[in-house]
């Protein structure tokens, strides 16, 4: 036990890696093969994007790199130590019905044993970072769609965690919303250098965004290839230029050729 | 000015529905009443088989001493059986939810406890525990298996992405309890409570009809009992009808206590709230 500890903190210091997965499968009770063969790296600080088609194992990659799941073939290595915490964002909203939505927010606190959670600046704050100050003493059925999402993301900000674990956080947001969502992402992730690992279907979202771009393979999952995004940050007027416009075109055509292999 | 239209013939027509609810009722129960009346009239059926209404309404006010203290006796053994169902049956579930092991041991005999009629156990409490006690005993067992089932039952559905979440944040087994799995069983436990309370005050009846020929009893359903020996079939009726007012009423306030509970988050309660 000591022994593989030490073992994998060498391992990861030597690459540099918060989380690194190694040939890792996994194979659910009801025999469907989420992924196989898959190898990843997360490095301090990066902004690194799973892209992949429907059913290609990306939530149950980032429930392994969580440790929600344990999986059934390969290794997880993370340092000794590391406990910046962690912040997920589930792909539902996953909000306690019966609690408002400073109580959902504030529960990461609560549950790290902080008096008076609700009150506690970093909830203000990262209810006003998502734009629903107004909305803090209201339920989640009074809330839409886009709306529950953004408390699961205020949630997940509240804690300030070092790694950042985001699936499809704005796939039901319109385009205004998700464009502020992701600037503000950026900026967060910019002054704060946390990790963030992000799940998305949308080419352009993960350009915009990442600096590393993970394409996967179709079921079972593996990595297809990988494609650092150069551009600097902040990224201000990157996704009007003629860069996005070909790395955009080189993703793309990436995923497509991802989705034919088996 | 359309839609301002709409507006109010969709409010009239619901002032219309809420205005049938309760006089439907009404109508219905006072019709029931009046052909009792006039049955018991037409057909000069003499008190001692059928008493006419107004009779049975003379005798609850003649008798009223005797049994609103009746009342009160059965009344009590059925809120202390509920409130023993409660503990017993959500600590039970809870205990169930943290070890199977328990869970294995112990459900064989809660479903004993839940299929064998009550009827059946009541005669044996009675021998074994002093009369009081074995009516309060038959009230707990028929009341507790719902909260157990069905506090069991919202336990267990608690959303696996919550559980996850409250995993992640290193959440002890306690605050998973607390502010996770009882919370989302509320519904379930307040359901399993409106059955249990009626079933409770059954139990308490059975129990004192059971011990009504050792005739040491004072509750409702001694009353019962004990008018019936005597021919006084009006005070029998009497007793019934307040013993049945006593039900609806004990499943009235479970259902306000449930609407007040959930009212701001669950599904079950949020559409009498739009209508309010
Ligand atoms: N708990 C589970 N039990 C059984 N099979 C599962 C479970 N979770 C996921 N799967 C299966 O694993 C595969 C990958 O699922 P996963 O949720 O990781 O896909 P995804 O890439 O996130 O898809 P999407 O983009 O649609 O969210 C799917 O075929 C799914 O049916
Ligand atoms: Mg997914």
């Amino acid at each position: 036990m000591s022994s593989t500890a030490a073992q994998s903190a060498s391992l990861s210091s030597a690459t540099g890696a918060i989380v690194s997965l190694r040939d890792v499968g996994k194979t659910f009770a009801s025999g469907v093969g989420a992924l196989s063969g898959l190898n990843l790296e997360i490095h301090d600080g990066e902004f690194v994007t799973l892209l992949g088609a429907s059913g290609c194992g990306k939530s149950t990659a980032l429930r392994i790199v969580a440790g929600l799941i344990e999986p059934t073939e390969g290794d997880v290595v993370r340092p000794a130590g590391r406990n910046g915490g962690i912040g997920f964002v589930f792909q539902d909203p996953t909000l306690m019905p019966w609690a408002s939505v400073a109580r959902n927010v504030s529960l990461p606190l609560k549950l790290a044993g902080r008096r008076d959670a609700q009150a506690d600046p970093g909830v203000t704050s990262a209810l006003a970072r998502v734009g629903l100050s107004e909305f803090a003493g209201s339920y989640p059925r009074e809330l839409s769609g886009g709306m529950k999402m953004r408390v699961s993301i205020a949630r997940a900000l509240a804690t300030e965690p070092k790694l950042l674990l985001m699936d499809e956080p704005f796939a039901a947001l319109d385009e205004i919303t998700r464009f502020r969502l992701n600037n503000d992402m950026l900026a967060l992730w910019h002054d704060v250098r946390r990790t963030i690992v992000f799940v998305t279907h949308s080419v352009f979202e993960s350009v915009y965004l990442s600096s590393r771009i993970i394409v996967m393979t179709a079921r079972p999952g593996r990595v297809f290839t990988e494609i650092k995004i150069d551009a600097p940050y902040p990224r201000g007027n990157f996704r009007t230029s003629a860069e996005y416009a070909a790395s955009c075109r080189t993703v793309s055509e990436a995923l497509e050729r991802a989705m034919t292999v088996s | 000015m359309n839609a301002q239209d709409r507006i109010t013939r969709d409010e009239s027509r619901q002032r219309l529905e809420r205005a049938v609810r309760v006089v439907l009722p009404v109508l219905a129960l006072g019709a029931g009443v009046l052909a009792w009346d006039l049955l018991v009239r037409l057909r000069n059926i003499p008190p001692y088989i059928l008493p006419s209404p107004g009779l049975v309404f003379e005798t609850l006010l003649n008798d009223w001493p005797v049994l609103w203290s009746s009342l009160l006796v059965t009344l009590t053994t059925a809120f202390e059986g509920l409130a023993l169902a409660m503990m017993g049956g959500i600590g039970l579930a809870v205990l169930f939810n943290r070890s199977r092991l328990v869970e294995y041991s112990l459900y064989p005999y809660a479903v004993i406890l839940q299929v064998t009629p009550v009827v059946a156990i009541a005669p044996l409490l009675l021998i074994y525990l002093p009369q009081p006690l074995a009516v309060l005993a038959c009230a707990w067992i028929v009341a507790f298996f719902p909260v157990l089932a069905n506090t069991t039952l919202g336990l267990n559905s608690v959303d696996r992405n919550l559980v996850d979440l409250f995993r992640l944040y290193g959440a002890s087994g306690w605050q998973v309890l607390w502010d996770l799995k009882l919370p989302a069983a509320l519904p379930h436990i307040l359901g399993g409570l409106r059955i249990a309370g009626g079933l409770s005050l059954i139990g308490a009846v059975v129990a004192e009809i059971a011990a009504g020929a050792a005739g040491a009893g004072s509750g409702l359903a001694y009353r019962i009992a004990e008018s019936g020996y005597r021919l006084n079939i009006p005070r029998m009726f009497a007793a019934l009808l307040l013993l049945s007012v006593t039900g609806v009423a004990i499943f009235a306030v479970l259902s306000l206590v449930t609407h007040l509970a959930l009212r701001r988050w669950h599904e079950s309660a949020v559409g009498d709230e739009r209508e309010a």
